[in-house]
């Protein structure tokens, strides 16, 4: 599985990389930056609290 | 277990962000019963913050106005989701006993309710029926809004709260006098604290908005539309637009008499259960208790909404396994071309500005404190620090390791600006 970025929606607003830090982190210019892509099972359920959290509905995952 | 109960019929009062993702919720944990959603508006479910930043905008180069953003069509709330969408009626009243809403003579039957009626806006009483009066909440007044601005319009904002602030901001930014006129001596002092509210409240001043503390509004005056605002002590401001920005109440009219407990919202328990049998409250309707903060609020964001709704729908699926919401809340709010970004609770022992300078610059970080933890954090366009305090405070952890964590941050930013040749 893979964490999908949509960079059109994003505002970074940041909520993701609350929910998931290790996936999402906001620079200092207030961009969006994918820390890594792929999601194990474990790391799933953090990231779809990622998903449903973002305010633009700029993330997805592909299956 | 209701889930797995196709005879079930689950309805949702509020077709807003907490509605929608409540309906979402419940067909995602794979309940096939009936979902009735119910809205007091004729639009579908869309997405309120925008209505008082980017929605405000000017057309593009094309010459189109920016669109709202509906969050479903209504093909895939039907088709998809299968929900009863029954948008454009108002719920009226509450049969806990009977387990009815009432729409006014007609009555729908629920085996669960969901109750997600949000807030509405504080008016000034006398201003009714005065063209370019708005408050600032629902999609029609933020359209009611941008028409004047596209006029134009000499705006004044009462209220120095986020929502004027930003209409304020959207103003200036289309070269437009904007004047705000704020009754406490300092904005912002609920949602942020003393000493920051007038911090932030400075970024007006310093992009050319008139701000007036401490001013109570006689009356505000016009011919059919509305010409001026009077303060109390005689000052008049002209205008073409005036938007109210005073604050919302919660939207629990229609629930007299319904033996729900009311004080300032819904009083619901962590899991978002109002007491009585089957019936649940999400967003800004409901008051509840933080297990994350340890405290009983009422949210007005986005996040809170978005979050309840969806567990309110999980928890009336199945109460015996309810799990409690906590949260460290959160909000965002835009003002000229700074991004303001608030975690945790303002109600603290001590609040401390962490890195840059209010006075001088456009970016600093405060923490706050309430005996030895971390208990808040606001930064201003500071959105590479926010979040990593909202993981410390749902963490749980102390002053001391924020205030650490906080040396080690301003030092890297510094090493950055000095390896980018900005002093």
């Amino acid at each position: 599985m893979k964490c999908v970025v949509d960079f059109e929606k994003c505002t970074g607003l940041g909520i993701c990389e609350s929910l998931a830090p290790e996936f999402f982190e906001v620079n200092d210019d207030g961009d969006l930056l994918l820390l890594k892509e792929d999601i194990t099972d474990a790391e799933l359920q953090e990231v779809e609290e990622a998903v449903a959290g973002c305010p633009t509905e700029a993330l997805s995952i592909e299956r | 277990m209701a889930v797995a109960d196709p005879s079930c019929r689950l309805v949702v009062v509020g077709a807003s962000l907490a509605g929608l993702r409540a309906v979402e919720a419940a067909r995602k944990a794979g309940f096939e019963g009936e979902i009735v959603l119910i809205g007091k508006e004729d639009h579908l479910p869309y997405d309120r913050p925008p209505l008082s930043k980017a929605f405000l905008g000017v057309a593009d180069e094309s010459g189109v106005l920016p669109e709202p953003t509906y969050f479903r069509t209504e093909e895939t709330l039907r088709d998809e989701l299968d929900v009863d969408v029954r948008l454009g009626v108002a719920a009226t009243g509450l049969d806990t006993v009977g387990r009815t809403v009432h729409l006014g003579a007609e009555t729908v039957r629920y085996d669960l309710l969901v109750i997600a009626t949000g807030a509405h806006p504080r008016l000034i009483p006398g201003a009714e029926g005065l063209d370019g009066v708005y408050p600032l909440r629902t999609l029609d007044d933020s359209l009611a809004v941008r028409a004047k601005l596209e006029e134009g319009a000499r705006t004044v904002v009462i209220g120095a709260g986020f929502i004027g602030s930003e209409v304020a901001s959207t103003a200036r930014k289309r070269g437009l006098d904007a004047t705000i006129i704020e009754a406490l001596p300092t904005p912002l002092v609920r949602a942020t604290g003393r000493d920051m509210g007038a911090a932030i409240a400075s970024l007006h001043e310093k992009n050319g908005t008139a701000l007036r503390c401490g001013a109570g509004v006689a009356s505000i005056e016009g011919n059919g539309k509305v010409e001026r605002v009077v303060l109390d002590d005689g000052t008049v401001v002209e205008a073409d637009l005036v938007v109210v920005g005073i604050g919302v109440v919660p939207s629990v009219d229609w629930l007299a008499g319904s033996g729900l407990m009311l004080d300032n919202g819904i009083v619901c328990d962590e899991n978002l259960w109002t007491g009585v049998p089957g019936v649940y409250a999400a967003g800004d309707v409901a008051s509840w208790v933080n297990p994350t903060l340890g405290q009983r609020q009422r949210m007005e964001n986005w996040t809170a909404a978005a979050e309840q709704g969806a567990a309110a729908a999980r928890n009336a699926l199945d109460p015996e396994n309810a799990k409690p919401y906590g949260t460290v809340p959160y909000f965002w709010s835009d003002w000229y071309d700074v991004r303001i970004q608030f975690v945790g609770s303002p109600e603290a022992d001590e609040v401390l500005l962490v890195d840059g300078d209010p006075d001088e610059g456009k970016r600093w970080v405060a923490l706050y404190r309430r005996g030895d933890r971390l208990i808040g954090a606001l930064t201003v366009n500071g959105q590479t620090e926010i979040m990593k305090y909202r993981v410390m405070i749902m963490k749980g952890a102390g002053w001391a390791e924020a205030l650490e964590f906080a040396d080690k941050r301003r030092a890297a930013h510094a090493e950055k600006l000095a390896a980018a040749g900005v002093s």
